[in-house]
């Protein structure tokens, strides 16, 4: 589903790269964290995932297509099977949330008639029903991270990225976004996630890669934040 | 729905901006204007030149006292030159009747002149009438020449005038466009800082490019066809103005421009002005949006 080969990653400008000589392969359906500290090059994975940036050196293979080739005008049609979450959930202040998830669904050319059927049903998924009419600043943080989540997994996308979700939120908020990323994860959703939460990493026993200074240092299937 | 999403969002971004809209709009429509009227000009010198060029006649007047045989070797040299296409002989007859005809409303002084005060003359038309000044070298020092006279001096002063008129106005087109340009990279650039939430979200679930700059172009496209209506409101408005009189004066000197003339620099003017707003606008969003 995924594949880093030996990418090898530095910012123009940077001493030293980000990412450096990597090789990662990540099957369909894993749930998979990237740990590591800040600045470790963790936050650049995703990066090259949604072919944000390009590596120096090495191939990135996402859903069988090599995007380290990939021309710029294809990355529309290409970011359409990748679902993204953030730390600051980056949803429009002045649409509800209803209207926040069926924009990502018109944008991208579908008809307000498969918005009306699909947009509920997915709120529904995230725990928001009731909520649709709600604007963000008036629902919670958690409640934001999830019309986000509903945003990013409206379309079915094949991998869920999701970078630092739990990061502007408090413990118990933060686990029951994992419950859902977990819930989603299920359905055959591969998911990617980038934090540094060592308690959310602890209670979920899922694959851990520990990245530092741009290595990989750690890749265990069963792992703590450690 | 998608055109319906992209109207709406140009009607938005338009008003959202309002004043700097109508700035957009006047000074695209006073550029227009001039790029118009300059290219209206121009087309009517061009005319004008065909027309009056073509009628010029290099006159070379004989003296009082030349000879017969003065007269016809010059009548000779004339009809074997390269340069002359045709030469007619006007004698002391034929130029009391023109006279007589170019200064009917002047009776008195029709009366006080007699054929034999006027000069005999050779009128000839020029293959190349700018190589006017080739046939005065050659001839001014003949025998028998008075004076040569070329129509084509007066008409390069004029000439020279409305081009001026012209490349006036196309210099302050030029200019106009400039501020025009830089008022629309403006616009765009506020309506897409006012937008940048919608448009990272946009690109980060995959709307195309076209889909995300469409709106922006569309806002630019739609103020440059306004501008050009607006200056083809103008160009209207100075027509009517003009058939009503005060510059009535200047129609019999300057072939007159038609309707269709006007109606047929509207193309030209929304060209432009479309054109020029939608580059504009989509370099703009090139360094802007990074799409």
């Amino acid at each position: 589903m995924i594949q880093l080969e030996q990418v090898t990653k530095t910012y123009p400008k940077a001493s030293r790269p980000s990412l450096d000589n990597v090789s990662v392969s990540i099957e369909k359906g894993e749930f998979v964290f990237f740990i590591g500290p800040s600045g470790s090059g963790k936050s650049t994975i995703i990066k090259l995932l949604l072919h944000e940036v390009a590596p120096n050196k090495g191939r990135v293979v996402v859903n069988g297509k090599d995007v380290t080739s990939m021309r710029s005008w294809k990355r529309p049609h290409f970011r359409r099977s990748i679902g993204c979450v953030f730390q600051d959930f980056r949803l429009l202040p002045n649409r509800t949330a209803y209207e926040n998830v069926a924009f990502a669904l018109e944008v991208i050319g579908k008809t307000k008639a498969v918005a009306r059927r699909v947009v509920p049903e997915v709120l529904e998924l995230v725990g928001l029903g009731g909520k649709e009419h709600r604007y963000p600043h008036e629902l919670s943080g958690g409640e934001q991270q999830r019309v986000a989540v509903a945003r990013a997994f409206v379309n079915r996308p094949l991998i869920l990225l999701a970078d630092e979700p739990t990061g502007n939120l408090d413990p118990d908020t933060s686990i029951e976004i994992m419950r859902l990323l977990d819930r989603i994860n299920r359905t055959g959703t591969t998911v990617v996630m980038v934090t540094h939460d060592s308690n959310i990493v602890n209670q979920m026993r899922r694959r851990v890669v520990e990245i530092e200074s741009g290595r990989i240092v750690r890749d265990q299937a069963r792992g703590v934040y450690g | 729905m998608r055109m319906k999403y992209v109207l709406s969002e140009v009607l938005v971004g338009l008003w959202r901006n309002v004043t700097m809209s109508i700035a957009m709009i006047i000074t695209m429509a006073v550029s227009l204007f001039m790029l118009g009227g300059g290219g209206l000009l121009y087309q009517k010198v061009g005319d004008m030149k065909d027309l009056y060029y073509e009628n010029v006649e290099v006159s070379i007047f004989l003296k009082t006292d030349v000879t017969a045989e003065q007269r016809t070797d010059l009548d000779t040299k004339l009809h074997s030159d390269a340069l002359v296409k045709e030469v007619t002989y006007v004698d002391k007859e034929e130029a009391y009747k023109r006279f007589q005809k170019m200064y009917a409303d002047a009776p008195d002084l029709v009366n006080a002149v007699k054929p034999d005060q006027l000069p005999e003359s050779f009128r000839l038309k020029l293959n190349n009438p700018e190589q006017y000044k080739d046939i005065y070298d050659q001839y001014k020092d003949s025998e028998g020449v008075e004076e040569i006279v070329d129509q084509s001096k007066l008409l390069d002063k004029v000439f020279g005038v409305l081009t001026g008129v012209q490349n006036f106005a196309l210099a302050i087109a030029v200019w106009m466009a400039i501020a025009a340009l830089l008022l629309v990279a403006n616009t765009i650039q506020v309506a897409a800082y006012s937008k940048r939430r919608e448009v990272a979200v946009m690109k980060l679930v995959g709307a195309s490019n076209w889909f995300i700059q469409a709106p922006f172009v569309l806002e630019a496209v739609v103020a440059g066809l306004i501008g050009s209506i607006l200056s083809m409101v103008a160009m209207v408005a100075l027509k009517m103005v003009a058939a009503r009189g005060s510059l009535a004066a200047l129609e019999g000197l300057i072939t007159p421009v038609s309707w269709s003339d006007i109606f047929l620099t509207f193309p030209l003017m929304a060209g432009v002005g479309g054109l020029i707003s939608a580059a504009t606008a989509w370099v703009t969003l090139r360094f802007y949006l990074r799409v």
